[in-house]
């Protein structure tokens, strides 16, 4: 499975850290819906982690899109509701005709 | 849902969106490298500006370390001079410019955490451009239009995810420097203005005022002592003549005023 961490790129990981990554998951969507800070930053960082550790980049010449997009390494609960809620990219402005 | 999950099918909706919107899809392969080529300039203008707010505040961050070096020395020379209240008050005003030397501190490291980050972003990005550039040739030599499709589709998709993160990154970076050069813009001001002396402790200007006055006061200290010496041997001769002469000095001014009175008159005669 491909996973972003966004700032950083895309990685490969094996299917037992995509398990681990889908519980790692349910960890900051609960953080995220109670508003738990920090519960949030150590589900990111052990997610970020994980990532990093045991994932191997994806190649530039591959172009792919990742199943898992992790929120920036220093995000907070804010900035990924906003993100969830207006679903708005910057990117938008240059994209495609 | 998942947050993971959700922000990926974010980026994925906007990826659909645009490729829902070709017509062919080898005609767009050109105009998206020009859009991602604009991607590229934005994001590195995004790191000169980054630098350019980390630099400012750099500068800032020495001219308070200068002024926190000021208030110590002014606080030893206060308490050489026996005047304790004087070095507490120093201190304290240094106690509150170290305080904002300190969060300039933070801000300044974490300019430079946005800006390596933007700057590897921004490596990235190009990295994926130059390999994109590369894809989009060789579908258009290789492939039909119909088969071309399915490449055309993963290669944008692919894209889009890469700009839409760079374009999350340079926000971020935006929004950190917008708040940095606002507070910069604010300590700048006071310190153009000498009102971070006033406005930090309110007793800057006091304490050097004060140390100067007991600086004045011991030399007017030792003229007095100097004074009561030469009395005491005997001077007040001295002290008669230089009265004399004041008196005649005087005098003499008072004449030459007077003169000059007269000769505009007399122009006015003529």
């Amino acid at each position: 499975m491909i996973v972003r961490i966004l700032g950083e790129g895309q990685f490969r990981v094996g299917d037992d850290v995509a398990a681990k990554l889908t519980a790692l998951d349910s960890a900051l969507d609960k953080a995220v819906e109670t508003g738990d800070e920090a519960g949030f930053k150590t589900a990111l960082d052990a997610s970020v982690r994980l990532v990093r550790e045991s994932g191997t980049r994806v190649p530039d010449e591959e172009f792919a899109t990742a199943e898992f997009i992790l929120p920036f390494s220093d995000a907070t609960i804010a900035e990924v509701r906003r993100l969830l809620a207006d679903g708005k990219i910057p990117g938008d402005s240059v994209g495609l005709p | 849902m998942s947050v993971m999950k959700r922000v990926s099918l974010i980026f994925r909706a906007k990826a659909n969106k645009a490729l829902d919107r070709m017509e062919d899809p080898r005609e767009t392969l050109d105009y998206s490298y020009q859009q991602q080529v604009e991607m590229l300039t934005r994001v590195r203008r995004g790191v000169a500006d980054v630098a350019t707010s980390r630099k400012r505040v750099e500068l800032q961050m020495n001219s308070l370390q200068k002024e926190v070096t000021r208030r110590e020395n002014q606080a030893r020379d206060a308490l050489a001079k026996g005047r304790e209240d004087l070095a507490r008050a120093a201190l304290q005003s240094k106690v509150s410019l170290q305080s904002q030397l300190d969060d300039l501190q933070g801000q300044y490291a974490s300019l430079q955490e946005q800006e390596e980050k933007l700057t590897l972003a921004s490596q990235r990005l190009q990295a994926k451009v130059d390999a994109f550039r590369t894809k989009k040739e060789t579908i258009k030599a290789t492939y039909t239009a119909a088969e071309a499709q399915t490449r055309i589709n993963e290669a944008f998709s692919g894209i889009s995810e890469e700009m839409g993160d760079v374009g999350l990154a340079i926000q971020r970076a935006e929004d950190k420097t917008a708040q940095m050069q606002a507070r910069a813009g604010a300590i700048d001001e006071l310190l153009a203005s000498g009102a971070l002396e006033d406005h930090v402790g309110g007793t800057q200007d006091a304490i050097q005022a004060e140390l100067d006055r007991m600086g004045a006061g011991n030399e007017i200290e030792s003229e007095l002592a100097r004074m009561k010496g030469e009395l005491a041997a005997g001077a007040p001769r001295q002290i008669e003549a230089n009265g004399d002469a004041g008196a005649a000095d005087s005098a003499g001014s008072a004449g030459s005023a007077g003169a000059q009175a007269e000769r505009p008159q007399a122009g006015d005669g003529s």
